[in-house]
């Protein structure tokens, strides 16, 4: 791996709880949680964990499209979190994101045209030629059709309209493009051709990825390294394969065994998961999974396991590797 | 079969490009109510153009010798007290009506939502302000609030559609902030951030076209409501003064003779109900035209 492209340091996001007659913050949602990560230029990361772990979160956090409680994001030796407006609006050039919900990421009042003509005109970039052509070119490339321009939304399947979606983030020929959960409101079928997609366009443009997904085989797809989070924190990172053949964290090794395995025949004891996840606003003490770890000791009550690295490249948060 | 799928066939070839406005269109097409609404209201505008074509004699031009005459075929809708054609001033009046029901509504609705897409885009302080402004204005009955103004600017028509227009601010002010709060959830604005857009950009290309369809409806239904304010100031004398043939105060004129000459209310009367009622057709059929979750 070469440098990195992004580099993650102590992020935080606290969402105050307001209550009674005055508005007083009478407690904090802890959606992210000190996050610390790299991301190198080229690879794809994806980020996996359950509904409300802060995934999302921290994917709007590095575009400050939710501004971060806390913490450094340093994106091409540019601390993002200290940009003024002005100079916020540069960087998101360079800095993109793919939606989840292809229906309402996209103004319905808007054609195609407009709307992949607009992050162009929003940052000066060419005439009103170039540009009209540049479209036409881009709806070519992500698998559609330059008379599909004139269009509007609505006249679009879902996979069509992520791939609209698509276009739009590469439009500005963006070096990072943040994914989140691109393919989770796509039928099966046609999430492989929108993955497959992602996959050539990132050869063709050298993308970087960060792909936020909650389905464990669409990351293992397409990741080269995979970090776990749980309840707003990162509990493991390593590359994709090692992350799969040798899971670390009692927490991924449960999300891994719940994968469902096309096989009527296969009979395996399970450690499914059990509990519901704990509030984010009253989050467990010591390491935040010790409610459902079935390896959770006394320690995991008290202390916050640390981060480390057990192996090359491999990195958890556990008081098994202490 | 073969004609089925030729059928099939035009129809997959007719699939053009249709933004949600045609479609609303479309659908406004197939309301029969929502036509003759649009009908009268057509009716009216025409008369209103064509008034000095189409009135057979001059609004104020009196004949003391015709006083108070019944419908006849010289005066199709009969005179009032001071002898003039009650079918001219009708159709004059429908030039003031219009005016002051359009211009009104046009400057509650510039303002109105300015005020609201501030509120609602920037919230905190200045939402609440803005809001506590309207909530204060909302606590008068309106026609109260409109004879306050009136009162203080004093009584003439253009100070009549100044107060109509302010009574009527915090109605779109409220509907634009409502419908700026929803949007502004949606995932298109913070797909727009996500680009780098501005927040005048976002306002004004993304969150007022897709607020515009609510204040088409509101503003065509307030239309009617604002020619009803505008005949009720008419009819306290606040409004037009004479010789203006305002159908309101024409009512007012001509109440002590509501026995013996009846058509001198009626037809005036008439009027104001026919345009409101085509206001009213045209801005339903609008409303379930361009928003069919509105319809209940």
């Amino acid at each position: 791996m070469n440098e990195p492209l992004l580099q993650v340091k102590g992020l935080k996001k606290y969402f105050p709880i307001m209550a009674g007659l005055f508005n007083k913050q009478i407690g904090q949602v802890k959606a992210v949680d000190d996050l610390s990560f790299s991301v190198y230029r080229g690879e794809t990361l994806g980020i996996v964990g359950e509904s409300g772990c802060g995934k999302s979160t921290t994917g709007r956090m590095l575009l400050r499209l939710i501004e971060p409680t806390e913490g450094s994001i340093v994106f091409e030796n540019e601390e993002v979190t200290k940009l003024s407006p002005q100079q916020l609006r540069k960087v998101r050039r360079d800095m993109q994101m793919i939606f989840q919900d292809p229906f309402a990421s996209l103004n319905p009042r808007h054609t195609v045209e407009k709307i992949l003509e607009e992050p162009l005109i929003v940052h000066g970039i060419g005439s009103k030629e170039e540009r009209r052509k540049k479209v036409r070119e881009m709806l070519e490339v992500v698998g559609l059709s330059s008379y599909h321009a004139k269009r509007y939304p609505h006249q679009f399947s879902g996979g069509q309209r992520q791939r609209i979606g698509i276009a739009r983030a590469l439009m500005t020929k963006p070096k990072l493009i943040i994914a989140d959960e691109p393919v989770s409101a796509l039928d099966v079928s046609i999430q492989a051709q929108v993955l497959n997609l992602l996959e050539d366009l990132q050869k063709e443009f050298g993308l970087t990825y960060i792909f936020i997904a909650h389905d464990l085989g669409v990351v293992r797809h397409i990741s080269d390294r995979v970090g776990v989070m749980y309840l707003g924190r990162m509990v493991e990172l390593a590359n994709s394969e090692d992350v799969y053949r040798n899971p670390k964290h009692p927490y991924t090794q449960a999300l891994l065994e719940a994968v469902p395995i096309p096989d009527p025949e296969y009979k395996k004891e399970k450690q499914l998961l059990s509990g519901d996840l704990p509030s984010p606003s009253n989050p467990p003490a010591g390491c935040a999974f010790h409610t459902r770890c079935q390896a959770c000791m006394d320690i995991c009550k008290t202390t916050k396991p640390a981060w480390k690295e057990v192996e090359q490249g491999h990195y958890v948060a556990c008081h098994l590797y202490t | 079969m073969a004609e089925l799928a030729r059928n099939e066939a035009n129809i997959v070839q007719e699939e053009q490009a249709t933004s949600l406005w045609k479609e609303g269109w479309i659908r406004f097409r197939k309301n029969k109510m929502a036509l003759v609404g649009s009908g009268i209201v057509l009716f009216f505008i025409l008369l209103a153009v064509f008034a000095p074509f189409i009135a057979p004699y001059d609004m104020n031009d009196q004949q003391l010798s015709m006083r108070l005459q019944a419908p006849s075929k010289e005066h199709i809708f009969g005179t009032d007290d001071f002898g003039r054609d009650i079918f001219s001033r009708v159709v004059y009046g429908a030039r003031i009506s219009l005016w002051v029901g359009f211009f009104s509504v046009l400057g509650s609705v510039v303002i109105g939502s300015l005020l609201g897409i501030i509120a609602g885009y920037y919230g905190r302080w200045i939402d609440a302000v803005i809001s506590r402004i309207f909530d204060i204005m909302l606590a008068f009955p309106s026609i109260l609030l409109a004879i306050g103004i009136v009162a203080v600017l004093g009584p003439s028509l253009k100070n009549a559609l100044i107060a109509i227009a302010v009574i009527n601010i915090p109605n779109f002010g409220r509907l634009i902030r409502s419908r700026v709060l929803s949007i502004k959830q949606e995932e298109y604005i913070t797909a727009a951030k996500a680009i780098g857009m501005s927040d005048a950009r976002i306002l004004f290309h993304h969150i007022l076209p897709n607020s515009m369809a609510p204040i088409i409806v509101q503003g065509t239904l307030a239309i009617a409501t604002a020619i009803i304010e505008a005949a009720a100031l008419g009819f306290l004398g606040l409004g037009a003064q004479p010789p203006n043939p305002e159908w309101g105060k024409m009512l007012a004129d001509s109440k002590a003779y509501l026995t013996q000459a009846p058509w001198t209310m009626v037809f005036p009367g008439l009027a104001i109900m026919l345009t409101v009622l085509g206001f009213n057709l045209m801005g339903d059929g609008l409303r379930d035209a361009l928003d069919p979750r509105m319809k209940s």
